[in-house]
């Protein structure tokens, strides 16, 4: 990056970008000081759709509040309520069928491909290429299908329920879910053909925003931004829950700290998560989806109680502060993007404005989750 | 292995005997084991300083460390030579004891897993706790967060200004007497 040319300090000028800018991937602003297309500092504004999902943990029950989760993120919903049965089911003590369990990591990872999927068009219509996103569109339309006849809804799902689901996987979802598989694999060579090695693209995203190992962990980053830059953290491997130690799969970590390796975290994930859920329609026990004894009213025993998860965006918490009632006392959701945007200001000091914009794609954003 | 030697680091900030604790069952509750759920709201007595080793199995953390706020930043410190990354920072309004408490939860880029709680308590008529911006600059959100949703003072916050609620915002929603 060549260095920005000398001007007096009244040559700056404001520019806002957002809060509504296809560049911003939903209602975020970002008021950014320039010198001409050089970035001198930045200030993120968020909260512009915050909706106190807090609050309303607290005035609710639990199973009340359990479609609240997938109004959080609506590209990895499902990831999110995992994260929240987790926790309330482990403070609860309530046990949870071996089959629910694969269904749920089967119904995680699918999430997660789409979830994926969905990023890279965006992340590519970002720099230009618009075709991408309608293959990747036409990808992720056959997960959304599959989960449709499972769940009842194409985004934002309420499917789990402390202690299992709300519904069974029949014959003609795993038929579909096998037929899935080759095929995605397939796409994927596609888009490996298609951008992976397109020149154009490598030159916009080699050497660009480098994220040190430290700045990761100074913001608490996860996800791709955090294994773009050579840190080997992922809470399925790292602090084991649900069926992950079964599977067989691979973390993939890159030490190359630009926005290309994020990229090539994300693709190589796609692969990982169709591994997963390849192994776990081949193991799936028979068996009940729900305990013989759910308890009707969830109240789990005082105390605070904390369930980390790996969702499409990375590392989610929920911490749930309990005093044994029908409602919890504090339910804190630590959502991972909220995380990772944080970082922005401080790496885009000194960027081209359209490198800036990169580097905010390569975040997978989605903004209400990071307002909640 | 990390969590012995945080546990020992931690433990040091607080020297043994406590003279200003006459209650004479409190030294007890100190010496960890079988006093799980201690800060449950319904007792009365407010939990003393200092560290517990959690169930993780139960809780989804291993150390819970409480502290004064003139002992946070020495007790944060402790953690970021420890390589912890933060987590999250969040408020609770513990209304009937006229508190308000900060929570920290730190964790590592590690496969040697250790979840690290540190907590605080503050009184609510006048919340003032340390900002810790200046070991964690992640922490800065995180901070705004909470004095928007509680009222609490993070003290020598470079930009203590609304963050999710509107700008001219004066009031806090998670508080317990709030009225919306």
């Amino acid at each position: 990056m060549s260095k920005p040319i000398k001007l007096g300090p009244d040559e700056t000028f404001v520019l806002n970008v957002g809060p509504q800018h296809p560049a911003t991937h939903g209602v975020l602003r970002v008021k950014m000081r320039m010198d001409g297309e050089y970035i001198v500092e930045s200030e993120t504004v968020i909260g512009y759709i915050h909706r106190m999902h807090e609050k309303m943990g607290e005035l609710k029950t639990y199973p009340q509040f359990l479609m609240n989760l997938s109004r959080m993120d609506y590209l990895g919903a499902v990831g999110y309520s995992h994260g929240h049965v987790l926790c309330v089911e482990k403070a609860a003590g309530i046990e949870v069928p071996e089959r629910a369990e694969y269904i749920r990591v089967i119904m995680v990872e699918l999430n997660r491909i789409a979830s994926h999927l969905f990023w890279f068009g965006a992340f590519v219509m970002d720099l230009g290429g618009f075709s991408p996103l309608m293959y990747a569109l036409q990808d992720r339309e056959h997960i959304l299908d599959m989960m449709e006849k499972v769940t009842g809804s194409r985004l934002t799902y309420c499917y789990f329920r402390f202690g299992g689901l709300y519904n069974d996987i029949d014959d003609e979802f795993i038929e579909d879910a096998r037929r899935f598989i080759p095929r995605m694999r397939k796409s994927l060579d596609k888009y490996h053909k298609l951008v992976t090695g397109n020149i154009i693209f490598r030159k916009r995203l080699e050497g660009n925003a480098h994220l040190s190992k430290e700045t990761c962990r100074k913001y608490g980053a996860s996800s791709a931004v955090a294994r773009g830059s050579g840190i080997n953290f992922d809470v399925r491997r790292n602090e084991p829950y649900s069926v992950y130690p079964e599977f067989d799969f691979d973390i993939p970590v890159f030490h190359e700290c630009d926005s290309l390796a994020r990229y090539n975290v994300r693709m190589a994930e796609i692969e990982q998560s169709l591994r997963i859920v390849e192994q776990a329609l081949d193991k799936l026990p028979d068996g009940p989806i729900m305990p013989q004894k759910a308890p009707k009213i969830i109240k789990p025993p005082a105390g605070d109680y904390y369930q980390a998860v790996e969702t499409a965006r990375g590392s989610f918490g929920v911490r749930l502060v309990s005093d044994g009632g029908k409602t919890p006392y504090r339910m804190k959701l630590r959502s991972p993007t909220y995380s990772n945007m944080h970082l922005f200001d401080e790496t885009c000091a000194g960027m081209l404005i359209m490198d800036a914009l990169a580097f905010m794609g390569s975040l997978d954003l989605v903004i209400p989750e990071i307002d909640r | 292995m990390i969590a012995e030697t945080t546990l020992k680091a931690l433990q040091a900030l607080f020297p043994e005997p406590r003279p200003e604790e006459t209650v004479a069952d409190v030294s007890d509750v100190t010496e960890e084991i079988e006093q799980e759920d201690q800060e449950s709201p319904p007792k009365d007595e407010p939990r003393p300083n200092g560290v517990i080793e959690r169930d993780y199995a139960i809780h989804g953390y291993h150390l819970d460390a409480q502290v004064s706020p003139d002992q946070l930043l020495e007790a944060i410190d402790i953690l970021d030579k420890a390589e912890f990354f933060i987590e999250t920072i969040t408020g609770v309004d513990w209304i009937k004891e006229n508190q308000f408490e900060v929570i920290y939860d730190f964790s590592r880029y590690d496969f040697d897993i250790c979840r690290v709680v540190i907590r605080t308590r503050v009184p609510r008529d006048e919340p003032v706790v340390p900002t810790i911006t200046g070991i964690y600059t992640g922490a800065n959100w995180h901070e705004r967060e909470t004095h928007d949703f509680f009222g609490i003072k993070f003290e020598g916050h470079p930009h203590l200004v609304p963050l999710l609620l509107p700008e001219d915002a004066d009031f806090h929603p998670l508080r317990k007497d709030f009225k919306a």
